[in-house]
């Protein structure tokens, strides 16, 4: 057997929690990686995310400004880090990551640092706020949505969309309303944490799924694996879910590539309705929590991304395998407070 | 007022009280004045140790340490005697 | 042995939190230096706190602004929005620059004049235009942009006894797509008052109708409302070559560009997200080429931004008062500078930096101004730096506005300096006294004694 080359590549989102962050799947895959090995540096926010001390996954772990630092703090950061550990990927994970990455991709990529994200436009354009361009733009149904900037426009909602709806804020947190009353409560209380505006969308009826993928940037599918959520937290993250053959979610998908020519990982949140039509709910700008899922179907999204990354050639996969599962569980690791007191006062382990 | 005896610092400003599971993170100054603190020294020899070793005057510093003081009270790491 | 610099205790429970994605804002790096001169000596010479004007960024700034424009269409001409900031001196540096003046009241257009700009280079907007102003503005041959239809016949009015043609535009107020849409100001383009006053001008034939202006709203994350606006008043021009076969000159799509400032509940910083000249340039010149003008009647772009050229440009420093902790146990910070002085607190998350050194400990932390006021709040929560009493602190971008909106409040109005471009300081506005403030009052015979 030849040796295989060996890359570092740094992962964030090492938080896997009850609503978990993708970095230990992406770890995961990339350790089983055929075409290289990998030494991981773990980036973490918090001292307690699960990752730091998962040390037959993670080589080193640094803690890390968050994005609201700004990118100046964030590339201080990535120095001291690649000084030390000569990067060759860098692979964020968190949505709130995305806009300052973005920003720095050619600068990191002057560094020696490689990275695959979608292009400062793809990544604003699927924003949730723009759902309803994105979806007359590209052809791709999509619940009726409606940005609104204070109470006053609440009123208009009751002839304009038929109840429940959802009520959703701009980064995060959604909520179902049946009448006004409750739009107006949940208005209020999603504004005060994600300020405006507040988007309120068509409740579709159904069955969702997801599929999670790469696009090469160019239009082409380098993979795509639809799943059906078996069983559903009640922050509402799938904790079983099984790969299925629907044709209609591929070619939807096929769709969204190559009109988009989408650059990157991502997670479809697709939505069934009773006449069997699919709506397009959300676009997640990065590789789901439960990418491992693609890797156990026969698919190394991480990996495909990684070589994508470093400008290498990568064939599509055709295939998959149809009807496995993934089953969440939960792991009580043993760790010493000498870890956590690293950590917590060095900001590496 | 004294520490708790069970309470320790690390030198890169850790401390765990074993009590309450807590843990907490600490200034190289409180690093200081925790250890002087288990030596049994007084406010005012504290303070002349502060003083000798860091640029301050005593109104400053026994504010300031007043306030420390009065937060590790608060977080049961000293207990009034 | 030298002995270390004193930094306060600090004990912090580790809090086992998971990222939720919204940290704090840790503020890094200090700023010890304005254009080479130190913050501490600035301080010492001029008292605490002190605006201080830096021409350099001033210059860059515009310098920026000038090339983002030019270089993407022909004939561009920038016009300094006085009320952002009308310090003389300010205000010369954009005139040096070639910048024309945008004033909004008889008392901008007064200190416009007073500097040295030519009549034929003031632009006047806003809605309350006394007849006199007008009637200064006309024979002055100024830029009249007319803001609503009492004023349109006012002018006509004038026209009967002053022998000159006043030189005018109209505002136009449109739908952009923005939130909030400023619809106060001028003629509304969708519901047609616009393209109605046009044609009363024109019917009049007692002006020169020579522009187009709208100004869309102020601090704008979005540049695509620019291009929307462009075309809008490209579509009016349009009309009006049509129907009267008359060329507009210019077309003054205002300001509205936002400076580096991070708003309040925004996550990500201003410097990192807020758009920067170049994209505006892009969607307005973009919207004005691919309209219908032809290429040898390309109508001058006019830009009154103000904020985006002077903010960073002002830097307001100050000294910490105290340190004390709330009921709730939180750190609080008093410092010397309030509200009255930093109007712009009240919608921005200004960034505070360190003027000296310090270590990566720090607190959040909510800073107060001085005032003896409840919401005298500079900043409700930072994450800030072990502050100690009479530390020096810089707060960043305050160059906009504040110096026009500031109150004379509980105390005296501080000095103003400016730092050249040999790095030179001067003091362009002194700190008010006692005897000045007082100047302006008048106490009756009858209440000037009185026994206690």
């Amino acid at each position: 057997m030849t040796k295989k080359r060996k890359l570092t590549i740094a992962v964030s989102g090492l938080n896997a929690v009850d609503s978990p962050g993708p970095g230990v799947a992406v770890i995961r895959a990339l350790r089983e990686a055929e075409s290289f090995d990998v030494r991981i540096i773990g980036i973490a926010y918090e001292s307690l995310e699960p990752g730091i001390f998962m040390h037959n996954l993670v080589d080193k772990t640094y803690q890390f400004p968050y994005p609201s630092a700004g990118v100046d703090a964030i590339l201080e950061r990535l120095e001291y880090i690649h000084s030390i550990e000569k990067l060759d990927v860098f692979i964020p994970n968190f949505d709130s990551e995305l806009y300052p990455f973005i920003k720095l991709e050619d600068t990191l990529k002057e560094m020696g640092i490689h990275m695959f994200l979608p292009t400062m436009e793809q990544f604003e354009e699927r924003h949730k706020v723009n759902l309803n361009e994105f979806g007359e733009k590209y052809g791709i149904n999509v619940p009726k949505s409606k940005a609104i900037h204070d109470l006053g426009a609440i009123y208009s909602i009751s002839s304009e969309f038929t109840y429940p709806v959802l009520v959703k804020g701009k980064y995060y947190d959604a909520a179902v309303a049946y009448n006004m009353e409750q739009v107006k409560t949940h208005f209020n209380k999603i504004s005060a944490k994600w300020g405006y505006p507040i988007i309120i969308q068509e409740f579709v009826h159904g069955t969702e799924f997801n599929v999670t993928g790469l696009g090469d940037g160019f239009g082409n599918t380098i993979a795509a694996v639809p799943m059906r959520k078996q069983y559903i937290t009640d922050k509402g993250k799938a904790w079983g879910g099984i790969s299925i053959s629907d044709k209609r979610m591929l070619e939807l998908t096929d769709k969204f590539l190559s009109q988009t020519k989408w650059r990157g990982g991502f997670e479809l949140e697709l939505m069934k309705n009773k006449e069997n039509e699919f709506y397009l709910l959300e676009i997640n700008p990065r590789m789901p929590a439960w990418i491992y899922l693609a890797v156990g179907v026969g698919q190394n999204i991480p990996e495909a991304l990684v070589k994508l990354a470093l400008g290498e050639k990568v064939e599509p996969f055709t295939s998959y395998k149809v009807g496995k599962m993934f089953v969440r569980y939960a792991w009580d690791m043993i760790v010493d407070m000498e870890e956590f007191q690293i950590i917590s006062t060095r900001g590496e382990l | 007022m004294k520490i708790k005896p069970n309470i320790a610092v690390s030198d890169s400003g850790f401390v765990f009280n074993p009590d309450t599971g807590e843990s907490f993170t600490v200034n190289p100054i409180g690093v200081d004045i925790i250890n002087y603190l288990k030596d049994n020294k007084n406010t005012g020899e504290i303070s002349t140790q502060i003083r000798q070793k860091y640029n301050v005057e005593q109104p400053t510093f026994e504010k300031d340490f007043d306030d420390f003081v009065g937060l590790m009270l608060n977080y049961s790491l000293v207990i009034n005697d | 042995m030298e002995k270390l610099r004193y930094e306060r205790p600090l004990i912090k429970r580790l809090e086992s939190e998971m990222p939720n994605k919204f940290g704090m804002k840790a503020e890094h790096f200090p700023k010890s230096h304005i254009d080479g001169v130190a913050v501490k000596d600035l301080l010492e010479e001029h008292g605490s706190p002190l605006f201080v004007i830096s021409e350099k960024t001033i210059r860059n700034t515009y310098q920026r602004a000038k090339k983002a424009f030019s270089t993407r269409y022909p004939k561009v001409q920038f016009a300094w929005s006085y009320k952002t900031n009308y310090m003389d001196a300010v205000c010369n540096i954009y005139h040096q620059e070639g910048s024309w003046a945008e004033v909004v009241s008889g008392f901008e257009y007064d200190k416009a004049i007073k500097n040295g700009v030519p009549g034929k280079r003031i632009i006047f907007n806003g809605p309350d235009k006394t007849i006199s102003d007008l009637t200064k503005a006309i024979q002055n041959e100024s830029l009249i942009h007319i803001d609503h239809l009492d004023e349109l016949y006012t002018i006509v009015e004038l026209t009967e006894t002053i022998k000159k043609r006043p030189r005018v535009a109209i505002r136009v107020n449109m739908d952009t797509g923005v939130y909030p849409m400023w619809d106060r100001f001028g003629f509304n383009y969708e519901n047609g008052q616009a393209w109605d006053a046009l044609n009363k001008i024109m019917a009049s034939g007692r002006m020169d109708l020579i522009g187009l202006h709208t100004h869309i709203g102020t601090f704008m994350l979005s540049a695509k409302a620019y291009g929307v606006a462009a075309r809008k008043l490209a579509d009016l021009a349009l009309g009006l070559k049509r129907k009267y076969n008359h060329d507009i000159k210019y077309i003054d799509l205002g300001g509205g560009f936002p400076s580096k400032n991070t708003l309040k509940g925004a996550y990500l910083p201003g410097n990192d997200t807020n758009p920067v000249f170049d994209d505006f340039a892009e969607e307005i010149a973009s919207a004005l080429l691919n309209s219908e003008f032809s290429p040898d009647a390309l109508p001058l772009l006019i830009l009154e931004t103000g904020r985006a050229l002077v903010d960073d440009a002002g830097f307001l420093l100050g000294t910490v008062i105290s340190n004390k902790r709330s009921s709730k146990g939180k750190r609080n910070t008093i410092i010397d500078i309030g509200v009255n002085l930093l109007f712009t607190s009240f919608w921005y998350d200004h960034k505070i930096s360190p003027a000296q050194e310090f270590t990566h400990f720090n607190e959040e932390t909510t800073v107060f101004g001085p005032l003896c006021m409840n919401i005298d709040v500079i900043r409700e929560s930072a994450l800030l730096p072990l502050l100690n009493r009479g530390d020096h602190f810089v707060i960043h971008s305050v160059g906009a506005y504040n110096m026009t909106q500031w109150m004379q409040f509980i105390t005296l109005r501080p000095r103003i300096v400016l730092i050249d471009m040999n790095e030179k300081v001067h003091i362009i506005r002194e700190a008010e006294t006692m005897d000045s403030f007082n100047k302006f009052e008048n106490t009756p015979e009858h209440l000037k004694k009185f026994e206690l």
